[in-house]
């Protein structure tokens, strides 16, 4: 396992010549090498590997310890151990309950509108058109843009009483809606903001996916006689495999953690109706300094990406990567 | 050929085809930009125009509400506040990045590859998990209140990623450039800094855009780490505005309006480098 890399590394690893002198015998300086190899590695990777355990690997840890604590988050470590109380609280826990079943209604609604929409676009968009390069640049304009701008922007327009959208709604005749103030509506005002904010962000990948597609293929089924749609269905929706697979995974990930937007958006409200995880989590352990009981939380939203991510790559990724997402490049040596 | 003759034969389908297609593109078009417009627009009105005219031109136009955030020094500061720390967050996750992508891409050495996937599965760890402990950690060692206490949590973040992209690119760089270099006198360091660095700066450029949008749009983080108004960035300081202002309907606008168009301006400047880097990092992570 040491040296499966080849020579470059023994190369790398000897001494370091002066300049127009014959490199020395590697016999005689095997072990000093050897030395100043290990010296380069562990100088190189030291700070990533400090900065990634204090910040990305600690708080993990101390996530799924202080979870079956209860703590008022004082002091570094909780000490009030609880078992899995803060667990078995939080199935009672009408609000989690209900944060889950959200994040499950968002996902579906992803699956099933937002990524088909990214999906046709990308396609249309792969025609040759004129003015393309500017929708591209324009479908994806508000990724860039920050969570918070996209919620204060909607919660302006959907404003029931000075809103835009209800004032088109008005024009065409079709009635007034509440948007984020109804329990009823709340979620799909929502998803609107999702999508307007991130389909732009999946148009980019399929194209890219779509892109890749050898030209060859697409003609060669042509001229076998393929319709537009039979073309679509056989050749090029098979290829987008490994994208759509991965815009899925993204999308789920990306819902199990949404905060920033609904914050900003509703808040959770009217009375919780559009809360999710990481907004109930903020809200207990921040307002009401439940921090163990928060943890719990994390740990859940931590468990359900990683089994989900774990599942996704052995069943459904592994085709694609030839390993899993956590050892990308791995498989490429 | 045969397919593409009878194509170019002017059918009605061919006429319409295109037409439906304009249509489709022109109305998402239309549903993206009509939240920016109107911001832009509402931010000329006044409070009674926007409740009377909420879809027509301002009349009369009413420049106040950006002239008074132009003016105010809380703006500026946030401005100064989230390029600061997107530049600093930009510069460590690379440079830290950086030196560890190159030993990953070329020493051999044992636990190599578990050591790199831990670091990749970082890619998994969503912030929002973290968050509270972070919160504890920050606090443990003084940096709440201080930039550094948003700087590094996100460069730490920003690592598995970047490590992916670098260390892809470091390893599509021959060996006979390293053996020359070496057999020109250059010590391990001495190729990495001269040679390979130099060599990988579009990759390098790709990885830093990603560092700089996320940084800026972060707001979770600075959120839980700044009490202080002083440090405020400009998620922190928008929500708080529409907040304290909540019945100012176009003074909130205008100050929306002002705070996206620095990530604007800098997506029209590094596009390229944003959507290759996001689809790399999407195909790669």
């Amino acid at each position: 396992m040491k040296t499966t890399k080849g020579p470059e590394s023994a190369v790398a690893a000897s001494p370091v010549p002066r300049r127009l002198v014959p490199p020395p015998q590697p016999r005689a300086s095997k072990n000093r090498g050897k030395a100043r190899k290990r010296i380069t590695i562990i100088l190189f990777l030291l700070p990533g590997v400090i900065l990634f355990s204090l910040l990305v690997l600690a708080p993990i840890l101390l996530a799924m310890y202080s979870s079956v604590f209860k703590w008022n988050g004082f002091g570094l470590l909780p000490t009030n151990f609880v078992g899995l109380d803060n667990f078995t609280r939080l199935l009672d826990n009408e609000i989690f309950l209900g944060d889950l079943r959200r994040g499950a209604l968002l996902i579906v609604l992803s699956l099933v509108v937002q990524l088909p929409l990214a999906l046709a676009i990308a396609l249309l968009l792969n025609q040759k058109m004129r003015l393309r390069a500017l929708y591209r640049l324009l479908f994806f304009a508000p990724y860039v843009l920050s969570e918070v701008i996209a919620a204060v922007l909607f919660s302006m327009l959907l404003s029931p009483e000075r809103g835009l959208a209800n004032e088109v709604l008005g024009f065409l005749g079709l009635g007034t809606s509440s948007f984020l103030s109804e329990p009823e509506t709340v979620m799909f005002s929502l998803f609107i903001v999702i999508t307007w904010k991130y389909f732009g962000f999946y148009v980019i990948l399929y194209l890219a996916g779509r892109q890749s597609i050898p030209k060859e293929l697409t003609e060669a089924a042509q001229i076998d006689g393929c319709g537009p749609w039979h073309v679509f269905r056989y050749v090029t929706l098979p290829l987008l495999g490994p994208t759509i697979r991965i815009t899925i995974f993204l999308s789920v990930i990306g819902t199990i953690q949404l905060f920033d937007l609904v914050y900003v958006l509703t808040g959770g409200g009217p009375v919780h109706a559009s809360e999710t995880l990481g907004v109930t989590m903020y809200d207990i352990g921040f307002n009401r300094f439940q921090v163990g009981y928060a943890s719990a939380i994390s740990v859940v939203m931590f468990l359900l990406s990683l089994v989900f991510a774990i599942g996704y790559q052995r069943f459904v990724l592994k085709r694609d990567l030839d390993g899993a997402t956590t050892t990308m490049g791995g498989g490429r040596r | 050929m045969s397919v593409h003759a009878r194509e170019r034969r002017t059918t009605p389908a061919r006429i319409a085809r295109p037409i439906a297609l304009h249509t489709i593109v022109i109305v998402i078009g239309v549903f993206v930009l009509v939240p920016i417009v109107y911001g832009i627009l509402g931010g000329f009105k006044d409070n009674p125009q926007l409740a009377n005219n909420p879809i027509g031109l301002p009349a009369p136009w009413v420049p106040e509400n950006y002239t008074n955030v132009l003016a105010s020094s809380d703006f500026w500061r946030q401005v100064f506040n989230s390029s600061l720390i997107a530049l600093s967050t930009a510069l460590v996750t690379v440079a830290v990045s950086a030196l560890a992508a190159f030993v990953f891409a070329r020493f051999a050495f044992r636990g190599r590859e578990f050591l790199f996937t831990i670091f990749a599965a970082g890619l998994m760890f969503p912030f929002a998990v973290a968050i509270l402990p972070l919160f504890i950690i920050l606090r443990f060692f003084g940096l709440l209140n201080n930039p550094l206490g948003v700087i590094l949590p996100q460069a730490a973040f920003g690592l598995a990623l970047t490590i992916i992209i670098l260390r892809s690119f470091f390893r599509s760089i021959p060996h006979e450039v390293e053996e020359a270099a070496i057999l020109d006198g250059c010590s391990p360091f001495g190729f990495f800094w001269r040679i390979l660095l130099p060599m990988a700066r579009p990759a390098l450029a790709t990885v830093s855009v990603l560092a700089v949008v996320n940084s800026w749009n972060n707001f979770f983080l600075p959120l839980v780490v700044f009490n202080d108004k002083v440090w405020w960035t400009l998620p922190v300081g928008v929500q708080q505005f529409s907040g304290q202002y909540s019945a100012d309907t176009a003074k909130i606008l205008a100050y929306v309006v002002l705070a996206m168009i620095p990530a604007l301006a800098f997506y029209a400047v590094a596009e390229r480098q944003l959507i290759g880097g996001l689809t790399a990092g999407a195909t790669k992570g």
